[in-house]
């Protein structure tokens, strides 16, 4: 229960992608012939997932993935305007691809606002307006977020950023292929995504960059993707890519509506046997795909080793889980003190998981939380606590 | 959960099955260490006979697996020794028994042999003893009103 972190390849996409490496696997850049066929196939390939959100061939650019897509799109515009201003605006809940690249530019001399987020981790628009400056490039706001699913009010975010004329990215990352997007009507200029969290393979994303947006070149030494994003073609990848988008594109209503369903069992099951606990993010403002709890009394890491010895993977926000020493900053951001942000679980489900998935892991979580109750002086102290009262 | 996969088999043995877990009714020490907001709190109860000699310990540990697992093993370390020799159970020494931690886990043994402290300080303070080379244990835990406190828990409202 961790397809937020990564997918299987469906076996449709392997099969698209096959003959592009065993066959077909010239260089799409070379003249010969040979080469021909495997660079009209990433063509189509770029045709069919700008079609998917409403964008054309030409404001596609293959890239290695959603971090490289994010830093592109950051860094590009921050370089490509800055005679023009050096404010950027993104906000607290971030993936740490555009966090971190934003660091980068504030050791740069770029000013960085990073907009708080209310306790179902939404930003709001208007925060976004009130600061914008003239100094202001570029909006920076994520379309959903990875760790509590919450979907962000990007279209509002978007017509904000155009009034002023400000360049709108978001890291679609999450969202892609699990909601629906059209670039055109959600006012987005960047979009960054990547394939292997729609059972596509790694190593492959996009960043869509709309007609006429200013935006140097971060990866320089050949004339690759018209010239913007130099490195040989990963055609079997963006084929691959491709395939997933449409199928994600074909089977989303049908799969949201089960995956919306069993996310929904989950939460009332867990909610309703498991005191203490709490759910993280916007109940309905949310990926069909994403639960995230917090168990009083008890830390993440212990939580997911009793969860995996049952055959359940799922993650943490937990500090002990990353080796950091902070807990998740987007737990953080939503409001929550440090030790109730410990005892954090997302579990993120897939249209394969049964109902009876479920029923196991809300047993599964129901026991091991009550076993590490049982060992936490936290508890021990609660109780005597509230029975002192 | 990548430092998971670096636990040594002694480790996944001692959070899986912890040894002593639980309290002690009327101990002759009991001391808590770390806190709450760090991801790490432990709790070490002794029992100490007339001799001076540890008969039982027990404990409650708030922590990742590596914090259970040292919890876990410096009990063991400490059962049966006189406070004397308990007081000489170093980190190293529970981290050894426990064929290593990743290096991010190391504070959790530093963590359990100040539990072991605390809880001989709270001893020597009760018997009005001093015990040589035992130094007062640095208590930090956080236990602010705002812990018992969980804004926007449907399952707490309905309580």
């Amino acid at each position: 229960m961790d397809n937020a972190a990564t997918t299987r390849v469906l076996p449709e996409v392997f099969e698209a992608m096959k003959p592009y490496l065993l066959e077909e696997y010239g260089n799409p850049s070379s003249t010969y012939e040979f080469s021909g066929k495997i660079a009209q196939e990433v063509e189509k390939a770029r045709s069919a997932i700008a079609e998917l959100i409403g964008a054309t061939e030409k404001e596609i650019f293959f890239t290695s993935g959603g971090s490289e897509s994010d830093n592109w799109a950051i860094k590009g515009v921050a370089d490509a305007l800055r005679k023009k201003g050096n404010h950027i605006i993104t906000t607290s809940i971030e993936h740490h691809a555009v966090l971190e690249t934003c660091k980068f530019l504030e050791e740069r001399g770029f000013e960085v606002t990073y907009l708080p987020v209310d306790d179902k981790g939404l930003v709001d628009p208007q925060a976004v307006e009130n600061a914008i400056k003239d100094e202001t490039i570029l909006i920076s706001v994520m379309f959903a977020n990875n760790e509590i699913g919450s979907i962000e009010p990007v279209a509002k975010i978007g017509e904000i950023a155009h009034a002023h004329g400000v360049i709108f990215h978001t890291d679609a990352v999450q969202a892609f292929g699990h909601v629906a997007i059209n670039v055109d009507r959600m006012n987005i200029d960047l979009l960054s995504a990547s394939a292997h969290k729609l059972n596509g393979p790694k190593g492959v994303g996009l960043l869509y960059i709309r007609k006429g947006v200013k935006i140097s070149n971060l990866i320089h030494g050949g004339a690759q993707e018209r010239g913007r994003r130099a490195g040989t073609t990963n055609a079997a990848g963006i084929i691959g890519f491709a395939k997933a988008a449409q199928i994600a594109a074909e089977r989303m209503a049908e799969r949201c509506t089960k995956e919306t369903a069993l996310r929904n069992r989950l939460i009332e099951k867990v909610l309703e046997e498991i005191p203490y606990t709490r759910v993280n993010g916007d109940l309905t403002k949310r990926l069909s795909n994403n639960v995230s709890f917090c168990f009083r009394f008890i830390e993440g890491e212990s939580l997911l080793i009793l969860l995996d010895q049952k055959g359940i993977c799922a993650s943490s926000g937990s500090a002990c889980t990353s080796g950091a020493l902070d807990p998740s900053h987007v737990l953080l951001a939503i409001g929550l003190p440090h030790e109730i942000a410990h005892g954090s679980v997302r579990l993120t489900l897939s249209d394969e998981i049964t109902p009876e998935d479920i029923d196991f892991t809300v047993e599964a979580l129901k026991q091991a939380v009550k076993r590490l109750r049982d060992m936490s002086p936290l508890y021990e102290d609660f109780v005597k606590h509230e029975s002192g009262k | 959960m990548s430092q998971v996969s670096e636990y040594s088999e002694k480790v996944i043995d001692h959070f899986s099955n912890p040894r002593n877990v639980g309290e002690i009714e009327d101990p002759s020490g009991v001391g808590t260490v770390g806190n709450a907001k760090c991801g790490d709190i432990m709790r070490m109860y002794l029992d100490i006979d007339d001799d001076g000699v540890v008969r039982d310990a027990k404990f409650k540990t708030f922590g990742c697996g590596a914090a259970v697992a040292t919890s876990s093993m410096a009990t063991e370390l400490v059962i049966g020794k006189t406070v004397e020799e308990a007081l000489k159970v170093t980190n190293k020494a529970v981290m050894e028994a426990l064929d290593g931690l990743p290096p991010v886990k190391v504070h959790c043994s530093l963590l359990a042999e100040e539990a072991i402290h605390a809880a001989l300080w709270d001893y020597a303070e009760k018997k009005g003893i001093k015990i040589e080379g035992l130094k007062p244990p640095v208590n930090d835990i956080d236990q602010t009103e705002e812990f018992y406190r969980m804004p926007g828990s449907p399952a707490d409202e309905k309580k």
